[in-house]
């Protein structure tokens, strides 16, 4: 409660950037400053890990802009974490090489790649306070002090903390410590800053507001920054661009909306959404998408007598036409009703309807008709037919 | 390139520091074994072998003939088993009652028994001489084992791990209507086996291990004494060093065995309660 | 990070709570609590009542009353202090080294690479040496006769008959075979540190140096106090090495002749069990302040960190 409350009280943490952190090595705009911009560039190359049989990564390409902010998504065991574990030299890799701005760093140490990391678990020092804490990377810089005392007072004050530098870790609270563990990162002016799900142990209401500040933060500052996280509603607020990875592979990057409108392939679009898109066997004939006999859509894709269909939740209308399915589940939201069916074309589908609709029961057959968009996927590969 | 090269450095200055290490640690525990296949000329010369080149295995028959090692490793292998037995059972025993059963006086009993674990035996040697004479124990087997039948320890051990038993098992006993007794034997014993083995090793360490008490009792009946009591008679003289190692070989033998075999068990009892 | 406490049983714990039950876990504590009460109890208060005897010139007579002088008289006894003063130089040199020693090899082997599981092992293989085979083969190591010492030019005479090399070598053996526990101990401190915590420090750009100074050290130093005293434990109860290696008849013995050694003396030589229940009552003593030590820092413990 008091946390959130200081949050508040220390500013619009945003505000608070704009006027405070005029010295941004990336928010200048003279031309040194510029230069660097074009060397904070990450980018994986060919990049294959495993940790014994195990394959976790797979010929993974992936290149970051500068000062973009990329967000790693998957669920876990993906691969996403051991990429940014890679990045920050925790973990060696099998074969490939990673670079940061023009240089290679495939193997130099963690303290010699000019990157900062925001752990899940914060992974803050107990045994010193909040200033040590933050001063920590800078003296291992071998900063001179004046400028050690000045940059953390900035650092702390970013994110609202300046009153309690003299605190252990221990006295604070969540989202206290999260907010050390930015202080930290930020403290450094790194080229890039890795970020390991680090609002997944804030409650709901924190996570929200953090959210918006971590963004805003990084925006205000430049830095290129990797994130990792599960969580497709952080991926779909905070990025400027997505990384959907699964089984150890890259499966499409682009733009939250891209992601969502384009899904590249039938994993994509089952992940990104809630619900995911629903996935219908169905077949192509003349231009017409049939499921089970029944015309939902056209496309000008050539015929095929096996293709999965895309479809939204909210794309899909319960009526007279379409084709049948037998109806397993009716959850009343409050605002929205999902009703979830089954039919020999899929095991579950998904339709979003609102409440003010009527509703059907449990065990009735409907019809399904498409509404919206339909996305087709080719049935054995999953990957998107383009027409 | 140049970053590669300072890694392999660093990985290579990291084998040669945990070598030495192992050198310096390991060496008196190698020399036991090398040193008792070597002829005593091997030992003596300088520089010494430090691999027996002719291995000579006669060192075991004399240690065995002449100092007579079959019947101390014997008496040592049923003392040991005795002590640790008896400690299992005994822990079992309290630890439950203490973790699962209300009974009166339950928390002072409690105390005294963990109180025990400050009071070393070193300090209660003397009056349990007296003690096991007065029992007509002197010089027995009895007077070697019955103290040590308990352990403070060992009760403390096997409570932390009945009660990081699920709540639930004990509750869903109850409703089963499973007697304390049965739920011991049948649900609370099999789950605490890690912890129950974990104890039984470090007794039978510390039981095969032990030196003061059995040179004490054990006095003059040469039938009970254990191995460390046959090393003391052959160990320390040089003219027939290699002899003596080889009684240590023997008597070091079990444990190393038990080292390697259930190094987590024994870990396991070694650092309970330093960490957490 | 749990709290850390001995919860006392209290009423409500305990769930089997019939009348039955009640007898059954009185019963169930019996064969523990009759040992503890006859080996560890009664002894422990014989001893009070044993300090009160001076042992009489001849074993067949009985032995005079003489009131808690006894007791009293070792603290002015040159004998006492000589052996309290060795006890210290004894524990002084095992602790220091076996801690020393433990954790340069805890810090070492506990990294990611091949072959660390021998390593470990050959480190942790001391804990099984008993105090015979380690007197039996430093023996054979350190003396002058087996080819070891002078082969890397230490050409000492006889060290167990040496006044000043008879302590040290003793406590080399002690602190070898205290080296393994050390070394077990530390090293599951080491691995209950959160992995997370030693990698933000490399991220954060810490050389192994600072990393050891500023992070594993101070997280671990609960740990390592805790090593510390099981040390000094284990110093004050080491007895065989110095029964094997040094032993009455050698002339050295004054010089190693710590309080346990004392105490066997006055058992085994000297048929004297006033004076031993003197002496014990000293060493629980010393144990005793040492174990309160252990319980403050213990319970200091309990609100560090997170």
């Amino acid at each position: 409660m008091s946390d959130l409350l200081l949050f508040r009280n220390n500013a619009d943490f945003t505000k608070t950037l704009n006027f405070k952190m005029p010295a941004s090595r990336y928010g200048d705009t003279d031309g040194s400053g510029l230069e660097r911009c074009f060397m904070s560039k990450v980018e994986f190359r060919n990049v294959n890990k495993s940790f014994g049989d195990n394959q976790v990564l797979t010929n993974f390409e992936l290149s970051v802009d500068d000062g973009e902010f990329l967000v790693l998504l998957g669920p876990s065991g993906c691969g996403k974490t051991t990429a940014l574990r890679i990045l920050a030299g925790l973990e060696d890799v099998s074969s490939g090489s990673v670079h940061i701005g023009d240089r290679e760093v495939t193997s130099e140490e963690p303290k010699d790649r000019d990157i900062a990391m925001v752990f899940q678990s914060y992974a803050l020092y107990p045994h010193m306070t909040v200033r040590k804490n933050v001063e920590f990377p800078l003296r291992n810089a071998g900063v001179s002090k004046d400028e050690i005392k000045s940059r953390v007072d900035q650092a702390l004050q970013t994110v609202g903390l300046s009153d309690l530098g003299d605190r252990k870790p221990g006295q604070l609270s969540g989202g206290q410590r999260q907010r050390v563990a930015l202080a930290r990162a930020i403290v450094r002016r790194p080229k890039v800053f890795l970020m390991d799900e680090p609002l997944s142990n804030l409650d709901a209401t924190l996570r929200q507001q953090t959210r918006a500040d971590i963004a805003a933060l990084q925006r205000t500052l430049g830095t290129t920054t990797l994130y990792v996280t599960h969580d497709q509603v952080e991926a779909m607020t905070m990025g400027t661009r997505i990384a959907v990875m699964y089984q150890g592979k890259l499966q499409q990057v682009g733009a939250p909306t891209d992601l969502y409108h384009r899904p590249a392939n039938a994993f994509v679009a089952s992940f990104l959404g809630n619900p995911g898109m629903n996935l219908i066997r169905g077949s192509v004939q003349g231009g017409a998408v049939r499921v089970a006999g029944s015309v939902v859509s056209t496309t000008n894709l050539a015929d095929r007598s096996d293709v999965t269909i895309g479809v939204r939740a909210e794309d899909l209308r319960i009526g007279d036409a379409g084709f049948a399915c037998e109806v397993v589940i009716v959850e009343d939201l409050g605002s929205e009703v999902h009703v979830v069916c089954q039919s020999a074309e899929s095991d579950r589908i998904v339709i979003r309807q609102l409440s003010a609709t009527t509703r059907p029961t449990v065990g009735q057959t409907v019809h399904l008709a498409i509404d919206g968009a339909t996305h087709l996927f080719d049935a054995m590969t999953g990957e998107r037919c383009e027409g | 390139m140049a970053s590669k090269q300072r890694r392999l450095a660093g990985r290579t200055g990291s084998y040669a520091l945990l070598t030495l290490l192992a050198f310096i640690v390991g060496f008196p525990l190698y020399i036991i074994f090398a040193g008792s296949l070597m002829s005593l000329k091997e030992i003596t010369s300088v520089p010494p072998s430090l691999f027996p080149m002719h291995p000579i295995w006669s060192t075991f028959r004399d240690a065995f003939v002449g100092g007579n090692l079959g019947q101390y490793l014997a008496v040592s292998f049923f003392q040991s088993g005795i002590i640790v037995v008896g400690q299992v059972l005994t822990s079992i025993l309290a630890a439950f009652a203490f973790a699962y059963i209300q009974f009166p006086w339950k928390r002072t009993i409690f105390v005294a028994m963990l109180a025990t674990s400050m009071i070393p035996f070193e300090v209660t040697v003397t009056a349990n001489l007296q003690t096991v004479a007065a029992l007509g124990w002197s010089e027995t087997m009895q007077g070697l084992v019955v103290p040590f039948l308990a352990t403070g320890f060992g009760i403390f051990l096997l409570r932390q791990a009945f009660l990081q038993i699920p709540k639930e098992m004990h509750e869903a006993a109850v409703i089963d209507g499973y007697s304390s007794w049965k739920f011991m034997w049948r649900v609370a014993v099999p789950l605490a086996r890690p912890s129950i083995a974990a104890l039984a090793v470090f007794s039978f360490l510390g039981a095969w291990n032990q030196y003061l008490w059995p040179l004490l009792e054990t006095g003059s009946n040469k039938n009970i004494q254990t191995i460390q009591m046959g090393i003391r008679g052959v160990g320390g003289q040089v003219s027939t060093a290699n002899v003596s190692l080889a009684a240590a070989a023997i008597a070091v033998a079990p444990l190393l065995i038990l080292l390697v075999f259930f190094q987590k068990h024994l870990v396991r009892s070694l650092t309970a309660g330093a960490v957490k | 990070m749990a709290k850390r406490t001995t919860s006392l049983p209290t009423a409500g714990v305990g769930v089997f709570r019939t009348k039955r039950d009640r007898r059954i876990g009185l019963a169930l504590t019996l064969p523990s609590l009759a040992l503890f009460l006859l080996f560890t109890y009664y002894p422990f208060f014989k001893n009070f009542q044993l300090a009160l005897y001076r042992a009489a010139p001849f074993p067949t007579l009985p032995n005079k009353f003489v009131g808690p002088s006894q007791f009293f008289s070792i603290f002015s006894d040159a004998q006492f202090w000589d052996s309290v003063r060795s006890t210290v130089i004894f524990v002084g040199l095992v602790v220091p080294i076996g801690v020393f020693l433990g954790l340069l090899m805890a810090v070492a082997a506990h990294q990611r690479l091949k072959g660390i599981r021998v390593y470990r092992t050959i480190f942790s293989s001391t804990v099984v040496s008993s105090a015979a085979v380690a007197a039996v083969v430093f023996s054979t190591l350190l003396s002058p006769v087996s080819g070891y010492l002078p082969s890397i030019g230490i050409h000492a005479p006889d060290i167990t008959s040496s006044a000043t090399w008879a302590m040290p070598m003793v406590a080399i053996v002690s602190a070898w075979q205290f080296v393994g526990l050390a070394f077990i101990i530390l090293t599951a401190g080491l691995q209950s540190l959160p992995d997370d915590l030693l990698e933000a420090s490399r991220v954060d750009g810490a050389s192994s140096w600072t990393r050891f100074w500023r992070i594993i050290l101070p997280l671990l130093s609960p740990t390592v106090f805790f090593t510390l005293i099981v040390g000094v434990i284990y110093g004050l109860q080491s007895f065989g090495q110095i029964d094997i290696m040094i032993g009455t008849q050698n002339s050295t013995f004054t010089h190693t002749n710590v309080l346990i050694y004392a105490i066997y003396r006055f058992i085994h030589v000297s048929a004297d069990p006033g004076m031993a229940a003197s002496y014990s009552i000293a060493l629980f003593f010393i144990t005793l302040v040492v174990t309160l030590i252990q319980f403050r820092i213990l319970e200091k413990r309990v609100h560090y960190g997170q």
